[in-house]
């Protein structure tokens, strides 16, 4: 530790100012405080401080996500092997997946954190370490058959437009991992659906099994063809096709439980969503006139990105409402508007990502009421002191 | 019976270095020194002249915005210097003692006896009324407003803050005396809040002419501000006014005997004390005439030395004196060693609110706090942490965003009257972006104060 320690304090001057490389001091910060955690001591305030920081926050979400992670790369494997009609061993499901899968990793944490540390120099501020969660969430949330350059042209306008224009991590409106995915969806729709969730690139001599589909559950229920819905169970554990990390709620649930022990993920909106979402499924099956709307509640929870929006996408702490009656209200009405999109509008078969970001916008509204309320009984109180003077 | 009031949400920082209950009296300091930026929004403007021989009670200066309040010497001695800071800003008004211990004569009176203007002007004549603060902005209270009503706590929780029962031992006579005077300042209520099963000193559990509370829960109940939110908030165009039970007493002496009597109990603690007791001193000590040979010196440790608690107390040198509302004395290491991937690594030696540390599975562990920062400073990111350390209906980070953006008409909304920085100490403690709050707070505060000036 002395000897990179001591390392790090040699090379440090060429970084600061009047130094060779002034222009990467931003950069080298960012890496020598992820080495170390700087000996800064507090100034102002507070002479001991928490041993918590949002490098760490941050890192714990990736953490949480890690699970969703491996078992999206093995699924992308055996969703291609089961769609060529050819039986592997487990390890090379995943290796196929990994293979497959890593690439888009690297591309978006390359390309996002290019951009941020490219504001980082120029706005002259720390790097910030949201982008530690969103660079993850970005393969996650896509087909794993999306070509590389969209991967790094969705994260780089997701970056800029969703979070540099605003000020940067903490600034920001809308989520921006979803945004990111929201912008390959508008922007080039024969990539984002169909027929893309299966990796079904064939080798010489391979073909693609006979009646093979490669449709989610959603758009399986969206055309109306009930007879190809994969069983509950199948769902539940998530060998299904669809984005990388959002088939298996297992794998979802494992995080969530990470993400709420360790204090890092809100229980409160999780649970709120999910409450909105069966209380609309329960609605739909009162009034059900198609198949759709007969499907148990429960079926929406582990079909599509529902588990995957609700532990990792939702739970933003600076997209998602700030206040905590505001997280109720925001979580429930992100379920009710999933299940209201995949229900009746037949253009989009997935609701979540549209509904959180529609209640992104409105997370600001429904904290501005909830401030009100505050303001509010500080009013009568004051009013009614006023009455106890006057008498 | 006093009416309990359960606070849930806080916090109780396991720190180490509790000290026992022995008081001991150290030897007379070399030299006493009041420090003008202790009362803030203060400008002095000096009385005496360097050289002068000053008694007990002897004004050393006032405050230039209002004249009345003066500010008097702790001991008997010669005022010797004036430290003055960057802008010739006075710093320290320092007194070399002579050992004589001459007090002005300010009468002995019942407080039941005089007017109410002449205990006021009594308290100011004393140098006593800096000891009474006010809410709104947490400032000297201003003598010519009559307050709605006086709050007192007979409790502390910060972080190893000392035993108000063990403080007041000896002295009941004299806190009961204080009570009346305060008492007769107010057409309101004096309200002493006390903590259900701790505190058990008859002085505050069968004061008289007080209504009592009992809290229960953890820091900052103790706070003064935390208890005026329960019992009766501030409301805008309302004043009302706090002080400490030690101060409380220093009046009872005043009207009981008719002299300043500067004398104050504080604790010396924390994880870089050996013997962590407590020391009755006169206001004002150089902190090494009780330090001496009780701080542990290990090589490679800096210390820090604060007056006041860790929280939100002020750091000093160790040939600083302590600050005149402050009643302990912490010393901690500092943290200013780099960490290799300090952020990452699972560690059994931190305390945290977080889960993310193993702290909370070792409930009863007490830790050695160092002052090291952690990261550096950004945006709020982490809702909904700040309220489950702020017990209040005050939402804490909307608070110091309207304060941020200078908006005065939301931070009046929003409560600004009711808190004090220190209120706020445990949200700044939590904060994962490390936003310096109780600062903001205070900026917040000054530009109020000077809006309704």
């Amino acid at each position: 530790m002395k000897a990179l320690h001591n390392l790090v304090e040699k090379v440090k001057p060429n970084f600061e100012k009047g130094g060779k490389l002034e222009k990467l001091n931003r950069t080298f910060e960012a890496f020598e405080t992820f080495l170390f955690v700087p000996g800064n001591v507090t100034k102002k305030g507070s002479h001991i401080r928490d041993a918590m920081d949002m490098k760490r926050t941050m890192f714990h979400v990736v953490i949480a996500m890690i699970p969703v992670m491996l078992f999206g790369m093995w699924n992308v494997g055996y969703q291609h092997y089961l769609a060529i009609g050819q039986e592997v061993a487990f390890l090379d499901q995943f290796v196929y997946g990994l293979i497959r899968v890593l690439p888009l990793i690297v591309v978006s944490y390359a390309s996002g954190l290019a951009i941020e540390f490219l504001f980082a120099t120029i706005r002259d501020h720390e790097v910030n370490e949201g982008f530690l969660v969103s660079g993850l969430l970005i393969p996650l949330v896509i087909p794993v058959t999306t070509p590389l350059w969209m991967v790094a042209v969705a994260t780089i306008f997701a970056v800029i437009i969703g979070k540099e224009v605003f000020g940067g991590t903490g600034m920001n409106i809308l989520n921006p991992a979803l945004l990111a995915r929201a912008f390959l969806f508008f922007a080039y729709p024969s990539y984002l659906s169909g027929e893309v969730w299966i990796d079904t690139t064939l080798q010489e001599g391979q073909q693609l099994v006979d009646g093979f589909s490669g449709a989610t559950a959603l758009a399986v229920l969206a055309a109306g063809e009930l007879q190809y819905l994969p069983s509950a169970f199948e769902m539940f554990v998530g060998t299904i096709p669809g984005s990388i990390g959002e088939t298996s709620t297992v794998a979802v649930l494992i995080g969530a439980v990470i993400l709420v022990a360790t204090g890092v993920g809100s229980l409160r909106i999780m649970l709120s969503v999910v409450a909105g979402g069966l209380f609309m499924g329960g609605l739909f099956n009162l009034f059900a006139v198609n198949d759709f709307m007969a499907i148990p509640p429960y079926y929406h929870l582990i079909m599509g990105g529902f588990a995957f929006g609700t532990v990792y996408m939702a739970t933003d702490p600076v997209s998602a409402s700030q206040t905590g009656t505001g997280k109720y209200i925001y979580g429930f009405l992100i379920g009710v508007i999933t299940i209201l999109i995949r229900v009746v509008n037949p253009a989009y078969p997935e609701g979540m990502m549209l509904a959180i970001l529609f209640m992104n916008v409105f997370a600001p509204l429904i904290d501005h009421y909830v401030v009100a309320a505050n303001i509010k009984r500080r009013m009568n109180r004051l009013k009614k002191a006023e009455v106890t003077i006057q008498k | 019976m006093s009416k309990v009031i359960k606070i849930r949400r806080g916090l109780n920082i396991p720190l180490a270095g509790e000290a026992e209950k022995i008081l001991q009296t150290p030897p007379l300091s070399a030299e006493y020194a009041i420090r003008p930026p202790v009362f803030h929004g203060l400008t002095p403007k000096m009385l005496v002249e360097e050289g002068t021989p000053v008694k007990v009670g002897t004004p050393l200066f006032y405050d230039k915005y209002n004249e009345d309040v003066l500010f008097t010497s702790p001991v008997s001695g010669t005022y010797t210097q004036l430290v003055r800071g960057a802008k010739r800003r006075i710093l320290e008004v320092r007194i070399k003692p002579d050992g004589r211990n001459e007090h002005i004569d300010f009468g002995v009176e019942s407080a039941g006896s005089i007017s109410r203007e002449q205990i006021v002007s009594k308290l100011l004549k004393s140098g006593l009324w800096p000891a009474i603060r006010q809410r709104p902005y947490s400032v000297i209270a201003d003598p010519k407003i009559k307050p709605r009503d006086i709050f007192i706590s007979a409790f502390k929780t910060t972080p190893l803050a000392p035993d108000m029962d063990f403080v007041v031992n000896g002295r009941e006579a004299f806190f009961q005396s204080g009570l009346d005077v305060l008492g007769r300042l107010t057409d309101g209520d004096v309200y002493l809040s006390t903590q259900t099963g701790e505190t058990m000193s008859k002085a505050f559990t069968e004061a008289k002419g007080v209504r009592l509370h009992a809290f229960k829960g953890p820091h900052p109940a103790g706070n003064v501000g935390i208890q005026i939110h329960h019992i009766k908030p501030v409301n805008k165009g309302e004043v009302v006014w706090y002080l400490d039970v030690q101060d409380v007493i220093t009046i009872g002496i005043l009207f009981e005997k008719g002299i300043y009597d500067a004398r104050k109990v504080v604790v010396l603690n924390g994880p870089e004390i050996l013997n962590p007791r407590y020391y009755k001193i006169i206001n004002g000590a150089q902190l090494s005439s009780f330090t001496d040979n009780n701080i542990k010196e290990e090589a490679g440790v800096n210390l820090r030395i604060i007056s006041g608690d860790v929280l939100s107390g002020e750091q000093i040198e160790r040939d600083g004196f302590i600050g005149f509302y402050d009643d302990q004395v912490a010393v901690i290491p500092e943290g200013d060693k780099p960490e290799l991937f300090g952020w990452l690594i699972p560690n059994t030696d931190k305390f945290s609110v977080s889960r993310t540390f193993f702290s909370f599975l070792m409930p009863g562990r007490k830790y050695r706090h160092n002052t090291n920062i952690r990261s550096g400073e950004r945006p709020f990111v982490i809702t909904g942490l700040y309220e489950k350390v702020l017990p209040m209906d005050i939402m804490p980070m909307q608070l110091i965003k309207s304060i941020m953006i200078n908006d005065i008409d939301m931070m009046e909304k929003l409560g600004i009257y009711e808190v004090a920085p220190e209120d706020f100490a445990l949200c700044e403690y939590v904060c994962p972006s490390k936003i310096e709050m109780q600062t903001i707070l205070r900026e917040g505060l000054d530009t109020m104060k000077k809006e309704f000036a």
